[in-house]
């Protein structure tokens, strides 16, 4: 029998290896596909039509807030679209086609494969919301009046828009790993979305949360208000509880969605 | 064509009683066998066998229930990464990603692989030459025909010169030319690196394999090369006689030429007076001349004499049916695993 061989050093900066190389496929292929551009113009599309209108209701009457407050309000519209998109591939086409498997018979583990593909739909997220701030910048250069672009607001837009993204990329990711068909994915994302955007703060009108005895469950439920965190962030408030609700959310899903390719292949 | 290393060459690959149930039932059971280095091994069995179960446990892929699998001496269970870094693999039906060109391809492999960034280049060269892509190497792999694929599949599983190499039904679904470019390039890594091969297509893994293991319903019912095979499962050696005399006497002159040869079968006389007829024996050697003479000397008249030749197939179809009639004798079982042990 051959002796076993001295165990090579298995150091965090190897590990970070094949992170950095499966994310850097990632992004190329997301870069050279052509379904990414076609969401990029559309995202665009949405976006320049959702500030047009802004800046036709500010040049009718003053307004009290500034045009990246209200442009930021509308974030949940595209992040409805883009994450479902985005995220419905990640890992649902992989195990479809098989290449998983062949993917996870090299030394990279389940993780790394995970985190990077995570880490590229993240990256392209950025991306695609930082293009609007085009948007913002066409105002700041045309626009007479200085206080149409509040840096503070916008800065607490973007930062929002970041951490949030965070959380919302990582959903995207969880519910691909769960379908094999990328539809089902998408709709899982949307469904999930839906419910951490909007459900909360419906769950909050339930006369059974009025109780004085489920007033704990109420100040959870109320301090997950995603449209809190926005009003917050944009008023250039930075709460550590919202920082962290949004984290715990992110390394939970990504925990979970591990957890979820790894019992998926283990039934295979 | 290097042969394989000598018998007491240290495996490359050991198994030892791997067991892997799903929600109870055994997919793979108590399978143990080895596999030198420089050996090409083919594993044969009917759909559902067991043979991918037991190649995705080999690659670190799948957890085994049971059992112990070692690569190079490493156990896969406790040390799957180290244990993945000397193992090529290709996958059922060989998935690739549709939208990358072939040199990309092989390159995020090697890269994932961990072959040194200025070793690569060169490597994928050679590798690229070796499956003959070198051509085609920045074509999209989409648009890819299946034998080209297969090669993709041949090449990525030897981009990082791994010491194991399991491939998993690697021919499937190829048309005859392209067969024989797979054969043979899976011929050139005899010597070199140890090979698992599945297949259903039985002269294929004659072949290309040094030796062969049977496996049905999750254990191996027979191993060792395809000639061993033969006689262990088979046991008997078949002649095909057409010929033309008294059958009462037959049982008599065929004494004369070997104790243990007799008629299994005869079929009645055709127009001219001639009986097909079976003959068996346990003896090894040819009989054909003595067998000739004898019937000459009797006055017999001889159309036709062959020594039947089984194939794998009467092989695999023999001992897969055995294993249904025997699968829980023990003593079988012990002399299977003791043949499957090193070949």
């Amino acid at each position: 029998m051959t002796p076993a061989r001295a165990p090579r050093p298995r150091t965090r900066s190897r590990r970070m290896r094949h992170f950095f190389t499966i994310l850097g496929h990632e992004i190329r292929m997301l870069l050279v596909n052509a379904s990414t551009y076609i969401a990029a113009v559309l995202f665009l599309f949405v976006m320049g039509f959702i500030f047009t209108l802004l800046l036709n209701t500010y040049s009718q009457a003053p307004q009290e807030t500034a045009p990246a407050y209200d442009f930021f309000r509308l974030f949940w519209l595209p992040v409805f679209i883009l994450v479902p998109l985005m995220t419905m591939k990640s890992v649902s086409e992989e195990r479809r086609l098989g290449t998983l498997e062949t993917l996870l018979t090299t030394p990279v583990t389940t993780t790394e494969v995970v985190l990077g593909k995570y880490g590229a739909v993240y990256f392209l997220y950025l991306l695609f919301w930082g293009s609007t701030g085009g948007l913002f910048y066409i105002l700041h250069r045309f626009a007479s009046d200085p206080r149409l672009v509040d840096p503070g607001t916008l800065f607490g837009g973007y930062l929002y828009v970041a951490v949030s993204g965070l959380f919302f990329v990582a959903l995207g990711v969880f519910a691909s790993a769960l379908a094999r068909n990328q539809a089902v994915a998408a709709v899982l994302t949307l469904v999930l979305l839906i419910v951490l955007i909007f459900g909360v703060r419906l769950t909050l009108d339930l006369p059974l949360l009025q109780l004085e005895a489920l007033r704990p469950a109420r100040a959870a439920l109320d301090s997950a208000q995603v449209f809190q965190h926005l009003d917050d962030f944009s008023r250039g408030i930075i709460d550590t509880r919202h920082l962290l609700f949004y984290f715990t959310g992110t390394a939970l899903t990504l925990i979970l969605t591990i957890l979820g390719v790894e019992a998926k292949l283990l039934h295979h | 064509m290097s042969p394989p290393e000598p018998a007491d060459a240290p495996p490359t690959i050991e198994v030892e009683h791997l067991v892997k149930t799903y929600s109870g039932i055994a997919a793979v059971n108590d399978v143990s066998f080895t596999v030198r280095r420089g050996e090409i091994v083919g594993l044969l069995g009917p759909n559902g066998a067991g043979k991918s179960t037991t190649m995705r446990i080999l690659t670190g892929f799948l957890p085994a229930t049971s059992g112990v699998v070692r690569i190079c001496g490493i156990p896969v269970a406790s040390r799957t990464d180290e244990a993945k870094r000397h193992i090529g693999y290709m996958a059922e039906n060989n998935p690739l990603p549709e939208d990358m060109r072939i040199n990309e391809y092989l390159h995020y492999r090697g890269r994932l692989k961990e072959i040194p960034r200025e070793k690569l280049h060169v490597r994928l060269d050679e590798v690229l030459e070796l499956c003959d892509l070198k051509r085609i190497r920045h074509r999209i792999i989409g648009k890819l025909s299946k034998g080209m694929r297969q090669r993709i599949g041949i090449a990525e599983s030897i981009l990082a010169e791994p010491e194991v190499i399991i491939m998993d039904e690697p021919t499937i679904g190829l048309d005859p030319h392209q067969i024989l470019i797979v054969r043979d390039l899976i011929g050139g890594l005899r010597g070199r690196m140890s090979v698992v091969i599945s297949s259903h297509i039985l002269p294929e893994i004659e072949m290309t394999c040094d030796r062969v293991l049977i496996i049905n319903g999750g254990r191996i019912v027979a191993a060792g090369t395809p000639a061993e095979l033969r006689r262990e499962v088979l046991g008997l050696t078949h002649y095909e006689v057409e010929l033309a005399g008294d059958l009462d006497a037959l049982p008599a002159a065929l004494a004369a030429v070997e104790a243990t040869l007799v008629v299994e079968a005869s079929q009645a006389a055709d127009g001219g007076g001639f009986h097909r007829l079976t003959l068996t024996t346990r003896r090894e050697e040819d009989l054909g001349e003595a067998l000739l003479q004898a019937l000459a000397a009797r006055a017999y008249r001889v159309r036709s004499l062959a020594r039947a030749q089984p194939t794998l197939e009467d092989v695999f179809l023999a001992a897969t049916k055995r294993s249904w009639d025997v699968v829980d004798a023990p003593g079988r079982r012990d002399s299977r695993r003791r043949s499957a042990r090193g070949g």
